[in-house]
């Protein structure tokens, strides 16, 4: 057998269910990696040693009492920095929140304690989540485990890097316009994008609320349910969370896809998507229909306008929502004397980086008088186009498929300078955001430079069954079992 | 690079109308005359490519603010805990008397 450190979720749990290894022992494998790949991919910003050890430790002496609190006991699992820890610092990767402890726990990372999850640390992001690369971290990038020249993609790079080279056995991430389907697409593990009021936001530092969604990271679709299960449901202190039950999400993984109807995205199979990319989602769709599925062709007409949307809308969200970053309740706070306004000012320019300022200015903006209409006004109504183009197309199909992203990771510093260039790479992903829908990205091979593709799944609100029912086939039919060199325990320096 | 090329020089042709020193003031962005003369430049790129939006019909079409049909959210109106100000005040840059501490309001 490998490293403790390789094995999925699941596998893990079944090992720890009959006594082959104990908590305390994947804590040490993950950490064991972390200590090995951290130096060449900064997934991390802190690894919290005691805290960990210690749920280890509880979710040990759990099973040594019989106690079984589901899936994820025991479970190393890390968490995007934008996520509330108690007590452990929790930075958005900005320095306007540096050292910043919070005085509460997110939702989620009480769900996943209550679960008996051991939280290995928080990982690196763009700052604020506003960012494609995880090249946007007052803490300096993350690397891609596949090659340390090229990015993990963002903004939840750090998590998506954890999971797919063992420093973590999953990971969260928050997805707002893509930021855990499109990393998870360029490290070659599974993110998915929850509908939107599935999971809790409250503990989230917001950045666009009307778009923001936490899900998981995973080496596996069956992880991915297993994870999604733990977070999601009601939550009273997020009013935008269904108050409803949740679907039975896995309850369909193991069904295939004999009889689903199946809609490959027109827009999405041509101009502006890499050829390779093309021919490997052709390929899965082509294999897709072998396994029993009726594969179509969907169009979605106004999608060509959501990337433009979406930039209006989310920076009109994020003005709004990083306001609260005035240097008064917490935080960094200028030394330059003057009025409240002026520290107010001078501490919100000296606490955050370029794209956070482009995106504040660009919202600001996007809000003012005699703006307002031309710009967020019509960008929300070509968002309910964009939500119509779904609905007429889920008429038809059960679900949708697409490449996650428009090419393999990229290098670091190519799109850098280039805010609109960086945009395109959510393409893809944005109009899931835009229409509040569950998506997933799975991998299904390497392009000719040894680089991850991923491969979308979207479904209709709350359509998470069905989602996962085509992932899990995907995944079976595409077999993806390369790991990137650096997950691998005889690690060579690069 | 060709087509961002392009872009840069469409924008000359289509200037838009930015008043950066205000919407920095707006934003509470104190920035130096080189940073707002970039990001001034950066917004135009990106506005330039966002007036896409208003090329397409949107007559008699309703705006979606949200992806959720949203209503009040009520809860019972019951007493429960809630955080002990020293677990925040303790992360505050400046407190007195148990209460955030600001510089004078007035210039």
């Amino acid at each position: 057998m490998g490293d403790l450190a390789d094995l999925t979720i699941l596998d893990a749990g079944d090992g720890l269910r009959a006594g082959d290894f104990s908590s305390a022992d994947l804590l040490e494998a993950v950490t064991r990696r972390a200590s090995v790949t951290e130096a060449h991919l900064h997934a991390y910003l802190t690894l919290d040693h005691e805290g960990a050890a210690q749920a280890a430790e509880a979710a040990d002496a759990s099973f040594a009492k019989g106690e079984d609190r589901g899936l994820l006991q025991g479970i190393p699992i890390a968490l995007k920095d934008n996520m509330c820890t108690r007590g452990i610092e929790t930075t958005a990767s900005s320095r306007i929140l540096d050292g910043w402890k919070p005085p509460y726990d997110a939702t989620v990372v009480t769900r996943l304690r209550e679960a008996g999850a051991v939280i290995t640390g928080k990982t690196n992001l763009d700052e604020f989540a506003m960012g494609s690369s995880t090249e946007n971290s007052a803490y300096g990038p993350t690397r891609n485990p596949w090659n340390t020249d090229k990015v993990p993609g963002g903004s939840s790079g750090g998590s998506a890097v954890t999971t797919a080279v063992g420093s973590a056995f999953g990971s969260l991430g928050s997805d707002t316009g893509g930021s855990v389907r499109q990393p998870a697409a360029l490290t070659g593990v599974v993110g998915m994008k929850p509908t939107y009021g599935v999971v809790s936001r409250y503990g989230l530092i917001a950045f666009a609320s009307s778009l923001d969604q936490i899900g998981p990271f995973s080496r596996s679709v069956a992880d991915s349910v297993a994870m999604l299960d733990v977070i999601s449901g009601f939550d009273p202190r997020d009013a935008t969370s269904i108050n409803a039950p949740v679907p039975n999400f896995g309850g369909s993984l193991d069904r295939g896809v004999a009889g689903l109807k199946i809609g490959v995205v027109t827009e999405f199979m041509g101009e502006g998507i890499d050829p390779q990319v093309i021919t490997a989602t052709r390929a899965m769709a082509d294999r897709l229909a072998g396994a029993g599925a009726e594969v179509v062709e969907a169009t979605l007409p106004s999608v060509e306008y959501a990337l433009s949307a979406y930039y209006l809308i989310a920076p009109a969200e994020c003005s709004s929502n990083l306001a609260r970053f005035d240097g008064i309740r917490f935080g960094h706070r200028t030394q330059v004397e003057g009025t409240t306004e002026e520290m107010m000012a001078h501490t919100r320019a000296e606490g955050f980086g370029p794209e956070v300022i482009r995106r504040i200015l660009l919202g600001t903006y996007a809000l003012s008088a005699g703006y307002y209409d031309a710009f967020y006004g019509q960008a929300q109504k070509v968002r309910t186009l964009v939500r119509n183009d779904f609905t007429a197309a889920y008429g038809h199909v059960d679900v949708l498929i697409s490449p996650t992203t428009p090419t393999t990771a990229f290098s670091v510093g190519e799109k850098a300078a280039d805010p609109i260039a960086m945009y395109y790479s959510d393409l893809c992903t944005i109009p899931s955001n835009l229409a509040g829908d569950p998506a997933i990205s799975v991998p299904i091979g390497l392009d000719d430079a040894g680089l991850p593709v991923g491969f979308q799944v979207m479904a209709p609100s709350l359509g998470e069954e069905v989602m996962y029912q085509v992932a899990a086939e995907v995944e079976r039919l595409a077999g993806f079992t390369e790991r990137a060199l650096l997950a691998t325990s005889t690690v060579v320096a690069p | 690079m060709d087509e961002s090329s392009t872009r840069v020089g469409t924008i000359a042709a289509m200037p838009v109308d930015i008043d950066i020193a205000k919407v920095a003031r707006l934003a509470r962005l104190a920035l130096s005359d080189e940073e707002l003369e970039m990001y001034g430049a950066q917004l135009g790129d990106i506005l330039e490519h966002a007036e896409r939006v208003q090329s397409l019909p949107t007559e008699g079409v309703a705006p979606t603010s949200h992806p959720l049909p949203m209503v009040n959210a009520f809860r019972e109106d019951v007493a429960r805990e809630s955080l002990e100000p020293a677990s925040f005040l303790s992360e505050a840059p400046d407190v007195k008397d148990g209460q955030f501490r600001v510089p004078r309001i007035l210039g």
